[in-house]
């Protein structure tokens, strides 16, 4: 019904957060205070990742919606709204497939982190093993 | 049905994008947005299981086509959307030469007319 909106929503904080990320990394680094570790990903990019997920998901799901005739372009724009009986069982499934898509999309993205920093460690050692 | 469309999709963009000669193509967001689209999906999926149990691999013919023209379209419309960020940032400079290109050409008709 509007489960996408979850997604929505955690997409705005997310791409908040990595603007805010990208303005620390740059002042950091015209400090010069970049990190001994030049292999590593920084974490800019790596929400950049997770904003691309959740951003194109809401907005495919969303054309699903329209597709289903569930949201419209005129107010209130979702159709559960017009019915109190309707809007609840809306909230409903916000609660429960909307957060558990959007669980699952940050578990996903947690486990990306997670093997491209041990590729970047793995990598690492192959270009220290090689040059020893 | 829409589910399996998009994890094709996304499959098939992540392949390409593996396998690509250089990263002009903004590849990676393609491949990000279908696999978004199929996480999401696969969260429906969950509870759409839970509710019907083995009838929800069943479904009526009906709805298992307007289900694939679904996938189909969201497939299309992820391509439009790529195919839009590509033209617009022109990472290639292909657009901007060939508009360059018409230009000078304009110029010259007119000077030639002139």
């Amino acid at each position: 019904m509007a489960c996408f909106l979850v997604s929505a929503a955690e997409a705005v904080v997310v791409k908040g957060i990595e603007k805010h990320e990208e303005k620390v990394e740059l002042e950091k680094i015209e400090n010069e205070e970049a990190s001994a570790e030049p292999e590593k990903i920084p974490l800019s990019r790596k929400l950049k990742w997770l904003s691309y997920m959740l951003w194109g998901g809401v907005v495919l799901l969303a054309f699903e919606h329209v597709w289903h005739g569930e949201v419209v372009p005129w107010f209130p724009f979702l159709t559960a709204m017009n019915d109190p009986a309707d809007a609840s069982e809306m909230f409903h499934e916000m609660a429960t497939v909307g957060v558990t898509m959007a669980v699952l999309i940050t578990v996903t993205w947690l486990a990306m982190c997670k093997v491209s920093d041990m590729i970047m460690t793995r990598k690492a050692d192959d270009q220290v093993s090689s040059e020893a | 049905m829409t589910l399996l469309i998009t994890v094709f999709a996304a499959i098939i963009a992540t392949v390409k994008w593996y396998t690509r000669k250089d990263d002009t193509m903004c590849l990676g967001m393609l491949v990000f947005m279908f696999w978004g689209a199929s996480i999401m999906w696969l969260g429906d999926a969950i509870f759409g299981y839970a509710e019907d149990k083995a009838a929800y691999f069943t479904p009526a013919p009906m709805d298992m086509l307007n289900d694939a023209f679904l996938g189909l379209s969201v497939v299309a419309l992820a391509l439009i959307i790529w195919l839009v960020r590509v033209l617009v940032t022109d990472p290639k400079g292909v657009v901007r030469k060939s508009m360059v290109k018409s230009t000078l050409k304009d110029k010259s008709k007119k000077e030639a007319h002139s």
